[in-house]
């Protein structure tokens, strides 16, 4: 139990640092993120970009001859873009510092994340530049994904 | 004159001949804005990139201080200086374009500090007459140097400081200049790397703080000065709640601080510009100091300021390797 509560804290080095006095006076004083004031436009900004994707899913049931999936795929696709596209714009940066996790988590955050480091890096070049940064934030993400859904499939191929 | 282990007291007065600032938009839409007379209003200065643009603004407030000192770059003995970008780009690449004797500095954001502790006592061991000590910081080309692209929707905690886009010249003579009132270096002290193991890279004030603490106690002890001796304290960039922490340490130690110490990005930048603790980067201390402090020590508003740069040591990979941030600090007294 000890052990687990040791691993829950986030820092177990600052616990027996012979400045430890210090540490805990800063964390005791230091600002907070004022959780209301985060967690509202988070959910609404979070809330609206799925409303948007929704309204691109229904659009595309009633206007093409999609299957389910085809929807699906399609509806991503279109949110992938107009994240891209209000990154290129230089807006989706000023959208994420007022939602935060709100709109880093739909698919447009992720688009966001590959674009950003893209435009950022344009100016080493294309190879070295935009080829070789563009995936040094989304990088993480894809590797853990793929790995965890090789594992989830194996587990699944076993007990299924 | 050596005083203590790390103090200096300097044996001439060591002149602040001339100062030249430039910064950026937001800077000059802060507190300080009628101190700040060259103004950047496009932070890309006409380049390719925001590491050239803060190169060319190190070249443009170079140029603009030797005209403001009418000397030419033949009669400066030394330029030395640095900024936050990677192997000080910015002030190297601006350095190629003066003929001068140059070194690069780099001590984060007291680089400031750790110029003008260096030349006041090269000047006054004798053979340098004039040095220019020049710093800059750009927040975009810092952004990404220390941490995401710019496009990158994430959110600022908090604690986090603004890098400010700013770039501060000096000119240190052993001449006094024919002006009635001149600001001269008079004493040094040079901090040591502090570590408390603050390891949050978003909280640099709470990480410098202790640095900041130590040069204070040290210089107060060591030249046997107090806190009032001096009209104002100023620490380079510790932010509103480093500033906070650093008062505490010194209240806990027994030293008071006045109610006029303060805190360079403190006062750059005012609530309302949500840039949370402040402004901070090698430019803030620069540029306060040239546009703000040394035009009010002219003025005759303050006699005695002791100017305190402030630094996080750290890099892009030191926190991903597990390592807390080392502060450091440098406090420069400077008297008229």
């Amino acid at each position: 139990m000890k052990q687990l509560k040791n691993l829950l804290k986030k820092k177990t080095n600052e616990e027996n640092h012979e400045n430890k006095e210090y540490l805990d006076y800063v964390h005791k004083t230091a600002p907070r993120t004022k959780e209301l004031k985060t967690l509202v436009p988070a959910f609404l900004v979070g809330g609206a970009i799925c409303m948007v994707g929704q309204l691109v899913s229904d659009l595309l049931k009633m206007w093409t001859d999609l299957d389910k999936e085809g929807i699906a795929t399609a509806t991503s696709i279109i949110m992938i873009f107009l994240g891209s596209f209000f990154t290129g714009l230089g807006l989706y940066d000023r959208l994420g510092r007022i939602a935060g996790g709100g709109s880093i988590v739909p698919i447009t955050g992720f688009a966001n994340s590959i674009v950003s480091p893209a435009m950022e890096f344009n100016r080493e070049g294309v190879t070295f530049g935009i080829c070789a940064q563009m995936f040094v934030i989304a990088g993480p993400i894809v590797v853990l994904g793929i790995s965890v859904s090789v594992l989830v499939g194996l587990v699944y191929m076993i007990f299924a | 004159m050596k005083k203590g282990k790390q103090s200096y007291l300097l044996n001439n007065r060591i002149f602040v001949k001339d100062t030249s600032v430039l910064v950026g938009k937001r800077e000059s839409e802060g507190p300080l804005k009628e101190y700040f007379y060259d103004v950047l209003e496009d932070d890309l200065f006409n380049s390719k990139s925001y590491e050239l643009a803060e190169c060319k603004m190190q070249r443009h407030t170079l140029q603009n201080l030797l005209k403001k000192c009418e000397m030419k770059i033949d009669d400066v003995d030394c330029l030395m200086g640095g900024d936050l970008q990677n192997q000080i780009f910015a002030t190297s690449f601006a350095a190629r374009e003066f003929h001068a004797s140059f070194l690069g500095l780099y001590g984060a954001c007291s680089t400031f500090g750790e110029g003008l502790a260096l030349a006041s006592l090269l000047i006054d061991g004798g053979d340098f007459k004039n040095i220019v000590v020049t710093t800059s910081s750009h927040f975009s080309s810092a952004e990404r140097n220390y941490r995401f692209p710019l496009e990158l929707g994430n959110q600022r905690t908090p604690l986090s400081q603004w890098t400010v886009t700013a770039s501060g010249s000096v000119m240190l003579s052993c001449d006094r200049p024919e002006e009635e009132i001149v600001p001269a270096i008079t004493a040094v002290t040079i901090g040591k790397t502090i570590d408390y193991g603050v390891t949050d890279a978003n909280d640099m004030g709470a990480a410098m703080a202790p640095a900041a603490f130590d040069t204070l106690k040290t210089h107060f002890s060591e030249l046997s000065r107090s806190p009032s001796y001096y009209d104002a304290i100023f620490t380079g960039d510790l932010g509103i709640f480093g500033l906070d922490l650093c008062a505490h340490l010194l209240e806990q130690d027994g030293i008071t601080m006045p109610k006029s110490f303060s805190d360079c990005g403190k006062i750059i930048f005012s609530e309302k510009q949500k840039v949370f603790m402040g402004g901070s980067g090698a430019g803030c201390s620069s540029a306060v100091f040239g546009a703000y402090i040394y035009e009010l020590m002219k003025k005759g508003e303050l006699k005695k300021v002791l100017l305190v740069p402030t630094g996080a040591l750290l890099n892009k990979d030191s926190p991903l390797q597990k390592q807390s941030i080392p502060g450091i600090a440098h406090a420069v007294a400077i008297e008229v």
